[in-house]
């Protein structure tokens, strides 16, 4: 296999003083999608956190061969970092366009495939983000990062509080993405890291305690209600495809 | 019918003022969270500056004038950005120490205006035509007066402009909600925090020089007195926002001016007793966010 595009190396981060992110290493392939699971509060949105430098964090990651964890957020999303993150964060106040263009850092943005991906922002273009339905939110998130060219994307709980139909459509924008890009994901959805993931990470304890070829947990009832606390896990799988809900 | 005028025109001539320091204020902690107390300093060394150059150009001339006016909005500009550069830009999410620096920067410059130029005002000359009044309707209005309020409305065009159709426009308007979510799209958040200092600087500037002239001297405290109102006006309005921070000022100064004519003087203390009851009904001010 070629080499890893992103690799974490006993990252570690703190909020307000607090460690959050222990002891983590791993590494996401240059293709394909990588899903970063764990329980509720295991520490999957403060690891993405700690490898963007949006917390304080030591250890290393390396993007492509190059240290990018002493550089500020900004260089490193520069280096190529696309991030959609956990509960959206759309301008509320800048309309949808604003939103956008905000965030094209390339010469050349990739505009068309945006409104090819998510049709329902072009006439929304003028509206205010903050007054767009939880799903349109997830678009223009989704469209921030998908504007650039990328050499990796960090996407946090995309399909988090959407309706299934709208789950699809992210899964089916993700899955389209991630032709062209490398992409971690964090996800408690099992439907979609079944239908996404080929490699999967499991975080407990702060720290990483399985990585493997995304069947061999899926496929292992007992290895899903170890390590995400699935009471039955089949159930969860063919029936209502949810963490959330078997809890 | 006159004296109604009168209060409410030279409300709106002090309300400029105020505006001219409060958009400053109101735009620097939108997005970066700093209370700038030294912002009333950025104020007065601009209209010393601006009195001095000023002056030797052409004296009490609307020439001179308009060179006070440029040099002490450059002044303001320059110095504003270059407090943010070397001292807070080293202190953000530490609000104590902010607090204290900008503190410490303003008690220091008081007293090293006064070392420069004296305890005492020291009276301006200004262009004839701002010295005399215009009869409307009855009241004798005193010109100053709609030179400051054209100023505050060029300023607040100025930067309402400047927000809606510029790229850093953008991003400072995006920065005021979530400043960690631009820098996350890869933008330098912080060159942004400099440009928001400088033409805070740069409006509180052009108000040293417009305070100069409407009081008629300048004077090592003009910027601290002025600077306790504008606090006052940019917590009315709602910290963060330009348009809370002009309607309050217009609101606070006239009725400092009505307090002041029919309540015996009592002008400071009606608008202190002003700032607690919209605290109290609106805690965020008039157009403050929820945050
Ligand atoms: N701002 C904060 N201050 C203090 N503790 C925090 C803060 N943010 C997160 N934490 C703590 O850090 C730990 C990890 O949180 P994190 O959000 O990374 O978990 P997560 O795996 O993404 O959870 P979820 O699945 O619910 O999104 C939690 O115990 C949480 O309480
Ligand atoms: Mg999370």
């Amino acid at each position: 296999m070629s080499e890893p595009i992103l690799v974490v190396d006993r990252l570690a981060g703190r909020i307000a003083g607090q460690q959050v992110v222990e002891d983590v290493s791993f590494e996401v392939p240059a293709t394909g999608v990588t899903a970063l699971l764990g329980r509720n509060g295991v520490g999957k949105t403060s690891t993405i956190k700690s490898i963007l430098g949006l917390i304080d964090r030591t250890g290393e990651v390396r993007l492509a061969g190059t240290r990018i964890d002493r550089l500020p957020t900004h260089r490193i999303v520069q280096r190529g970092v696309g991030y959609v993150p956990e509960d959206r964060e759309v301008f509320g106040a800048l309309t949808v366009a604003e939103n956008l263009r905000l965030a094209e850092r390339d010469a050349r943005p990739r505009r068309e495939l945006v409104e090819q991906l998510f049709p329902d922002l072009v006439q929304r273009r003028a509206q205010r983000a903050g007054t767009l339905s939880g799903g349109q939110q997830q678009m223009v998130s989704l469209a921030r990062a998908l504007v650039n060219e990328n050499r990796i994307l960090l996407v946090d709980e995309p399909t988090k509080g959407l309706a299934p139909k709208l789950v699809d459509e992210v899964a089916a924008a993700l899955a389209a993405a991630a032709k062209t890009v490398p992409i971690l994901l964090v996800e408690q959805n099992l439907h979609v890291i079944r239908k996404l993931a080929d490699r999967v990470v499991v975080l407990s304890g702060g720290r990483v305690v399985f990585t493997g070829a995304a069947t061999e947990l899926l496929d292992d009832e007992d290895r899903i209600r170890r390590y995400l606390g699935v009471h039955d896990a089949a159930d969860a799988v063919e029936n209502t495809g949810t963490l959330e809900e078997t809890r | 019918m006159s004296t109604l005028l009168l209060l409410v025109i030279t409300g709106l001539g002090l309300g400029a003022l105020y505006f001219l320091v409060a958009s400053g204020l109101s735009l620097i902690y939108g997005l970066m969270g700093v209370l700038n107390f030294a912002h009333g300093s950025f104020l007065t060394i601009s209209a010393f500056l601006g009195w001095e150059v000023g002056r030797r150009v052409s004296d009490g001339t609307w020439w001179g004038l308009a060179i006070s006016a440029l040099v002490g909005i450059a002044v303001g500009a320059i110095v504003a950005a270059l407090t943010e550069y070397l001292l807070i830009r080293r202190l953000y999410e530490r609000h104590i120490e902010q607090a204290l620096v900008t503190v410490g920067l303003s008690l220091a410059t008081v007293a090293l205006f006064e070392g420069i130029w004296g305890t005492d005002p020291i009276y301006t000359e200004k262009p004839d035509w701002l010295g005399q009044t215009t009869e409307i309707l009855g009241a004798k209005i005193p010109n100053d007066r709609f030179l400051l309020i054209a100023c505050a409305l060029l300023v607040l065009g100025g930067i309402v402009l400047f927000l809606r159709r510029t790229r850093y426009g953008l991003i400072i308007r995006a920065g005021v909600e979530n400043r960690s979510m631009v820098t996350a799209l890869g933008i330098d958040v912080r060159r942004s925090f400099t440009l928001v200092f400088a033409i805070g600087g740069a409006a509180a500037g052009l108000g040293g020089v417009l305070a100069s002239v409407y009081y008629g001297y300048v004077s090592a405290h003009l910027g601290s007195t002025l600077l306790i109102f504008a606090f006052i006006v940019t917590v009315i309005g709602g910290l963060g926002s330009l348009t809370g921070a002009a309607i309050a000022s217009v609101l606070v100064a006239v009725l400092q001016q009505f307090a002041n004519f029919y309540l015996g003087g009592t002008g400071d203390l009606v608008v202190v007793v002003a700032l607690a009851a919209v605290l109290l009904v609106r805690p965020r001010g008039l157009m403050g966010k929820v945050a």
